[in-house]
């Protein structure tokens, strides 16, 4: 056994490295962020204060105060609690969801197969952002309605993309090997086909961490998601636009915050896909 | 002689359209018993050892016809879920190219130990002591540290070795080992046909050896069967079949073997090329390569017809000792 197996993944040399340290680094900052909030963040996110509106950034409000005297600072740091949750739960229902029927519609086939592509058809057949927004209208404005929204419309991008891989690797002489072992089609399927087929998903799934994170501040802009006084960074641009003139900071210092986010998770798909040999 | 492990009778298997790729296929596998199976490309060997464990590519293959009996049961028509339970615990199988048939993200202990887990009622820890047992029967050196490994870790031999071990983890009767060594280089292919003989040794299990290398049959099998188009010609002893072969075909084959040209000159050929599935040849399907096809090759298929003890061959013509000298 070599000695460069026995280190560490992320200190050994590997193409996208760089990226990948960098992404993780990104979105790492903005977990601390998260997880120290009480600690972090210098006044309540929700208090206002009557006195102190619209100050610009100066040394007891760092990055100034909204229309409502409350800390910018404070409110991106909370925020980050929201907006992680919304890309990490935004993503992850999609994903089961997909992978499973995928999976199931790649190896079996036939008409389970036609039948399951052509709803992923109709789904797609729908613009994304106008698909979640008419659910959300449904069921009601709130992220629970959204995460419901993003599991219905997601999983046909995941579906698309297991059933892709698995229609390549179910002819693989791997499979045949597991079938004269006497393996059930389940036990092929989810031990020993997905583990082979996920790397495209997990990098995806980066990727599509960002789309989630826009789309929840997108929802959150046109009041269907968060609500007021929650502070989350879609939110934080919204309330700020009226005032983009006088205060600047009101939405400025959210957007870098959910361009900070993205460009995070961005560089995490860049280097695990450039890591794991995957092309987009 | 002692019952036979297993015992095929007129197994015959059919695309979707009709041809037939293996035609009425009959042999007997004896407990310990290494039996060679010979054929060129494409003339039915692996297709029928598919057949064998009903892991035929259906809907676009599927049997035809005939009995395959493990111990006297038939496992033509048993269920799925049975049939599941008799692969890899009664008839393993192990294949030519050891890197694309284990899993590249499982570790080969574990692979074993799924096995293992699967068709014995054993605990987690107890599998995989089996499974670095099984390393250690196939002779995988330091087989606790390798049982961790990935199969990219292996080199090729090791990695055959690996699958044979996955393979006999359950202790099947029969192993059905589809050129196993093909891929191999020479040195290694000689290590694992020895680990398969010891393997029969130590085991008593049976081995259905595929191969279209006679020099491979001439080291390891007891007996050989040989097809030529789907068809069985000649079946028998190995002393019998490749000392005295009786149908043209298997006289042919032995021919074309590096040894049989004293290393002088250009290796012997059959000419021609084996027929296309979709195209057979009437009467015996081997007629219009063979040098003493008659008119009878060209009308009627030739019965099996006994050449000797357990000794059978399908020829109308079929070679005596007499016409052995002169033909060859």
């Amino acid at each position: 056994m070599s000695v460069a197996a026995a280190r560490p993944l992320l200190l050994r040399p590997f193409p996208g490295r760089a990226t990948l340290f960098t992404g993780l680094v990104l979105v790492g900052l903005m977990v601390l962020a998260a997880l120290l909030a009480p600690w972090l963040a210098p006044y309540d996110p929700v208090l206002q204060d009557g006195d102190a509106r619209l100050v610009a950034p100066n040394a007891v409000h760092l990055l100034g105060t909204d229309n409502f005297g409350r800390d910018v600072l404070s409110r991106v740091i909370w925020a980050a609690r929201v907006d992680l949750q919304i890309a990490f739960l935004g993503v992850v229902f999609p994903f089961v969801i997909g992978t499973i029927i995928g999976t199931v519609a790649g190896y079996f086939g036939g008409v389970v197969d036609a039948v399951l592509m052509r709803i992923i058809d109709v789904v797609l057949a729908f613009p994304y952002l106008v698909l979640i927004i008419a659910i959300i209208a449904i069921l009601g404005p709130g992220l629970k309605s959204f995460y419901i929204s993003l599991a219905l419309v997601g999983w046909v991008s995941y579906a698309r993309l297991i059933r892709s891989q698995i229609l390549i690797l179910k002819s693989a002489d791997f499979v045949l090997a597991a079938r004269s072992l006497g393996y059930s089609h389940s036990r092929i399927m989810f031990r020993h086909l997905l583990p082979n087929a996920l790397v495209n998903s997990i990098v995806f799934a980066m990727s599509d961490m960002v789309l989630v994170l826009l789309g929840g501040a997108s929802i959150s802009f046109l009041g269907l998601g968060v609500q007021p006084p929650t502070a989350e960074w879609g939110i934080m641009v919204a309330e700020g636009q009226g005032f983009i003139t006088q205060a600047w900071w009101m939405t400025t210092f959210p957007g870098i915050a959910i361009l900070i986010l993205s460009f995070g998770f961005s560089l995490i798909a860049d280097g695990l896909g450039e890591k794991l040999g995957v092309r987009e | 002689m002692t019952a036979p492990v297993l015992s095929v009778q007129g197994l015959s298997v059919e695309t979707r359209d009709g041809v037939r790729l293996v035609d009425d296929l009959s042999f007997d596998l004896a407990p310990g018993e290494i039996l060679g199976l010979v054929g060129e490309s494409g003339s039915g060997k692996t297709v029928a050892c598919r057949a064998l464990m009903r892991l035929l590519p259906e809907p676009a293959l599927r049997i035809a016809g005939g009995r395959v009996a493990l111990l006297g049961q038939d496992l033509v028509p048993l269920p799925e879920a049975r049939m599941r339970d008799v692969r890899g615990g009664q008839i393993g199988m192990i294949f030519q190219n050891p890197t694309a048939h284990l899993d590249p993200v499982m570790r080969i202990g574990d692979q074993i130990a799924e096995a293992v887990r699967l068709h014995e009622n054993t605990t987690r820890s107890d599998a995989r002591a089996r499974a670095v047992e099984a390393l250690r029967q196939v002779g995988i050196p330091d087989p606790e540290a390798r049982a961790g490994s990935y199969a990219h870790e292996f080199s090729g031999g090791m990695r055959q070795r690996a699958m044979i071990a996955v393979a006999l983890a359950c202790n099947p009767k029969v192993l059905i080992a589809d050129e196993p060594t093909t891929a191999l280089d020479v040195t290694v292919q000689a290590q694992i046909l020895r680990l398969l003989m010891d393997l029969r040794d130590r085991q008593g299990v049976s081995i259905i050896l595929i191969t279209h290398d006679l020099g491979v049959v001439a080291q390891t099998c007891d007996s050989i069967a040989v097809l030529y188009a789907g068809r069985l010609c000649e079946r028998g002893p190995k002393r019998d079949v490749l000392g005295a072969p009786s149908h043209h075909y298997t006289a042919g084959l032995i021919r074309c073997q590096p040894t049989s040209a004293g290393g002088e000159g250009l290796l012997d050929t059959i000419p021609g090329q084996p027929p296309s599935m979709g195209a057979m040849p009437g009467g015996c399907r081997f007629h219009p390569r063979c040098a003493a096809a008659t008119v009878a090759c060209k009308g009627d298929q030739p019965d099996q017809a006994a050449r000797g003890p357990g000794h059978v061959a399908a020829c109308h013509n079929p070679l005596t000792s007499a016409r052995r000298k002169v033909g060859a």
